[in-house]
């Protein structure tokens, strides 16, 4: 392909800039190769390949091993993307015009074996030759969490692992409602709902995902249509219906992560069982009144819930919000602190509240943290807790006789 | 003096207080000095025995006495004594 180059100059004359040509018809011939050939000889080894297009092409796909320099900053970058004059240099922009252009501007620039690759990456990805997906976000996605993709922990990576995250909401209310409104915000591809329940104008005091409108829905599809509205990104599973020892293998075992915002203790002690089985994290919170608990239990990495709680108390020490009251905002702090948990331990960053338990006075403003140890004799993960034999899956204890009376209010 | 940190389903035996002054050289005298205090609160840490019950954790500062010395741990002025029942509101 041959260029013709008309270099400008500006020349000032009587204070008025003119553009003007000073060398006329320079005529520079560079070497075109079609993507296959280009394929070839990166397969064979020492080619430097140079992207010229702008960042954020670049981000969507790139050939494997390429080297970004925007056309803007070739003579700023070239020399440390490509510091070897000599070697052989192939450059693909879209679709070979602007790579074409920047091949001329390294043979000026005394880069002896340049070629430029034609058609672009969009003619290579029409022959099936392999791209590089760093995003793997589209531009909407780009867009949406820029502000988490800004943070270095987080950054691409840690959003494509929110955005391939299955989490389980167990209970769609109180706690479930913040939890649910932040993780499909933060982009968590797969949120479960769990609940039976139907919206109720009690609920609305704290339950932020639900409304006026949908009084005597049922909290799933509630909460799907606000998760749906808030981020397209989210695929909502609703599990209308509650959880006991004949379904509950079978739900939790599709999920990364279980959070715990149930409220009654059977469902508790059997989620605790059947997670430790499974080797799902689950991330617990309670609230009552102006007060919250809140823990994460990583099976066999820390204690479980029945390590923290042996036992469940009589019904006298366990009133529910619906007997006792809760202050709505309760809800949406350790909510949100289960969604804090959730993320750390989707990115892999951070140090969860595993062996610790966070608890939370509202009203003195008080936080509290005491350690919580793995109990060598607990039944469930302890020790010498015997390996359940396979024909035992799927069987559990009668939660509601061992946790008789205890807090079993709906 | 230690400190004795009251968990919201006891605090209607306490007069509604958060927080309640006891004394005691060890987490037993101290929490004798509760019931002592808010006779009501006895039977709902205590068994029949004089155990504590096994629902009710108890903490000195941020560790679990049961991994300590259990009710004979000492407890130093200054110290506090978390009582912490499990809770389990949430959703309804």
């Amino acid at each position: 392909m041959a260029l013709y180059f008309l270099k400008l100059k500006l020349i000032r004359f009587q204070g008025i800039y003119f553009k003007m040509a000073i060398d006329t018809e320079r005529v520079q011939t560079i070497e075109e190769i079609e993507p296959f050939e280009a394929a070839e000889e990166i397969n064979g080894g020492n080619v430097v390949l140079i992207d010229t297009r702008e960042p954020h092409e670049y981000q969507e796909a790139h050939l494997e091993n390429g080297k970004l320099v925007p056309p803007g900053l070739i003579a700023d970058e070239i020399a440390e993307a490509a510091p070897d004059k000599s070697a052989r240099t192939i450059l693909y922009c879209r679709s070979g015009n602007r790579s074409a252009i920047a091949a001329a501007q390294l043979q000026q620039l005394g880069y002896e074996n340049v070629a430029s690759m034609s058609g672009g990456i969009v003619q290579w990805q029409e022959q099936g030759l392999p791209v590089v997906s760093p995003s793997g976000m589209t531009a909407e996605q780009r867009e949406r969490y820029s502000r988490h993709t800004l943070l270095p922990e987080v950054g691409v990576d840690g959003q494509l692992k929110l955005l391939n995250a299955k989490v389980l909401l167990l209970g769609a209310g109180g706690l479930g409602a913040p939890t649910a409104l932040y993780l499909a915000a933060a982009g968590v591809g797969t949120i479960g709902l769990v609940d039976d329940d139907v919206v109720d104008a009690s609920n609305l005091q704290r339950q932020v995902i639900h409304n006026t409108e949908r009084i005597g829905m049922p909290k799933t599809a509630s909460a799907r249509i606000f998760i749906e509205g808030l981020n397209p990104d989210v695929n909502v599973v609703e599990h209308n219906g509650r959880l006991d020892s004949s379904n509950i293998l079978d739900v939790i075992k599709n999920y990364d992560i279980v959070v715990d915002g149930a409220d009654n203790f059977p469902t508790r002690y059997l989620l605790n069982d059947a997670s430790v089985r499974l080797r799902k994290p689950v991330v617990s919170a309670s609230i009552l009144g102006f007060d919250g608990q809140i823990s994460t239990f990583v099976p066999y990495e820390g204690p479980c819930y029945r390590c923290l709680y042996p036992t469940p108390p009589p019904a006298e020490l366990a009133p529910s919000c619906s007997a006792n009251g809760v202050l709505g905002v309760m809800a949406g702090t350790m909510g949100t602190l289960q969604a804090n948990e959730v993320i750390k331990l989707v990115l892999g960053k951070g140090e969860p509240l595993v062996g610790r338990l966070l608890l939370y006075e509202a009203l003195g403003t008080r936080f509290t943290e005491l350690k919580v140890r793995r109990d060598p004799d607990c039944p469930i993960c302890g020790e010498n807790a015997e390996e359940i034999p396979e024909s035992e899956m799927g069987k559990f204890p009668d939660y509601d006789a061992f946790c008789a009376g205890a807090g079993g209010d709906r | 003096m230690a400190t004795v940190r009251i968990p919201p389903v006891l605090r209607p035996k306490t007069g509604g207080q958060p927080e309640v002054e006891a004394s005691g050289g060890n987490v037993g005298e101290v929490l004798r000095s509760l019931t002592g205090e808010f006779p009501d609160t006895e039977a709902q840490l205590f068994g029949e025995g004089g155990e504590l019950n096994r629902y009710v954790n108890v903490y000195l500062n941020d560790e679990d006495v049961r991994v300590l010395d259990g009710l004979d741990t000492a407890v130093k002025d200054g110290d506090t004594v978390v009582i912490l029942p499990a809770m389990a509101g949430g959703a309804a």
